[in-house]
């Protein structure tokens, strides 16, 4: 576990956006395959259905490489996002509208840096989840894995989501500052 | 725009989850195509999400599962980030209700409800309903109260009611503790996007008749 928290996964999609590179592909794929599936399965999708939508889920990540924003969501952020979405065409058959796409991306100097101080927010979000009551982790669960009505789902995590939010909120600023 | 009432981290949540019926969701993205701060906040709930992909307990892909979809990737074009161009000016109208309503405000199909209240249910799964309601400026709607949950965003003029005032982007979340009657502020006609799990409770005689007609 300890290796794999290690391995830069913004690096490896950064190659597959730019490269079309398949061997990265395939790492990412080995990795969060699995995960995606897992997470399906729990929301409720057999195993075929739950396969067939983890290969989607991971085709869609290939073909959306050049939407990704480093410095706005991890790859393990990305990659849920695809997969809820998977999730709410396959199994609730209802649509989700997406906020006004946001148009420009980061000025690629600043990418790396900011990726990685995301990738490290993000780390620690993780450590923060497992110091958790196993009962509130439980309940965070079952509301990311739709188990949860949205007037059952109960807003306080207990995570310090606040220092990951001001980081966006500033590269946020940044994206609005260069549009003017 | 100054925005000072945001959406409830319970329904951020719920709207990352994809937890929330079709209105609400319409409602949520469209606050967020307004409000930076929101939108941040959305991404941390995201990022949690994230947590949750990664620390899962796995469950194997089929044996062939990398190859089967490296074979579908294989020809599949990959799609292009668009170029830096400058965002084009928008209407009154944020994106996501573009699509429901077929257009900017001048496609509403308004149809009244009296007094020059206008209303135009927007089509959206069940769950909850979704309209934009259109109220003239000085106006009141009539004093209801509210079995389940009740999201109204401003997105022209202003209101007022027992809780506070409501301007340009800010969102009023009423549930089943609050009674109230709305009042469009002087100066401008207000015009909100409201969706509701259950149908609101009207205190007075004549919406309660009325109320079935006009599926609020």
């Amino acid at each position: 576990m300890a290796a794999e928290t290690e391995t830069d996964w913004a690096a490896l999609l950064m190659r597959v956006r730019d490269d079309a590179d398949k061997a990265a592909f395939a790492q990412i794929f080995r990795h969060f395959g699995p995960r995606v599936k897992a997470f399906l399965k729990k929301s409720g999708a057999g195993d075929a259905l739950a396969e067939e939508c983890a290969q989607d889920v991971m085709a869609t990540l290939w073909q959306k490489s050049h939407l990704f924003d480093p410095t706005r969501a991890s790859v393990a952020t990305w990659v849920f996002t695809i997969a809820r979405n998977r999730r709410i065409d396959a199994l609730r058959k209802s649509r989700r509208p997406e906020p006004e796409d946001l148009p420009w991306g980061p000025e690629p100097e600043m990418e790396a840096a900011e990726a990685l101080e995301l990738h490290q927010e993000s780390r620690r979000l993780g450590e923060a989840l497992a110091q958790l009551p196993e009962k509130q982790r439980a309940l965070i669960e079952r509301a990311y894995f739709g188990d949860l009505s949205h007037s059952e789902i109960a807003a306080e995590t207990g995570l310090p989501l606040g220092t990951i939010k001001s980081r966006i909120r500033l590269a946020l600023e940044r994206l609005r500052h260069q549009m003017t | 725009m100054t925005i000072r009432h945001h959406i409830s981290d319970q329904l951020l949540l719920g709207y990352s989850a994809g937890q929330l019926p079709e209105a609400f969701n319409l409602v949520v993205a469209t606050h967020l195509s307004l409000c930076d701060e929101c939108r941040a906040r959305l991404a941390s709930f995201d990022a949690l999400g994230g947590v949750m992909i990664d620390v899962a307990p796995l469950d194997g892909t089929s044996e062939n599962s990398v190859e089967l979809t490296m074979a579908r990737i294989t020809g599949l074009p990959q799609v292009v980030r668009p170029a830096r161009v400058p965002q084009v000016e928008r209407g009154l109208l944020p994106a996501p209700l573009l699509g429901y309503v077929g257009g900017d405000l001048a496609s509403v199909k308004w149809r009244s409800l009296g007094l020059g209240v206008r209303q135009a249910i927007l089509p959206t799964g069940q769950g909850a309903t979704a309209r934009l309601l259109y109220i003239p400026a000085g106006q009141a709607v009539p004093d209801h109260g509210h079995r389940g949950m009740e999201l109204t965003l401003v997105l022209q003029g202003a209101f007022r009611d027992s809780a506070d005032r409501f301007g340009p982007g800010d969102l009023e979340i009423a549930t089943q503790d609050l009674e109230h009657t709305p009042v469009a502020e002087a100066g401008m006609d207000c015009i909100c996007l409201a969706a509701t799990d259950a149908p609101l409770r009207f205190t007075g005689l004549l919406p309660r008749i009325a109320q079935p007609f006009f599926r609020i």
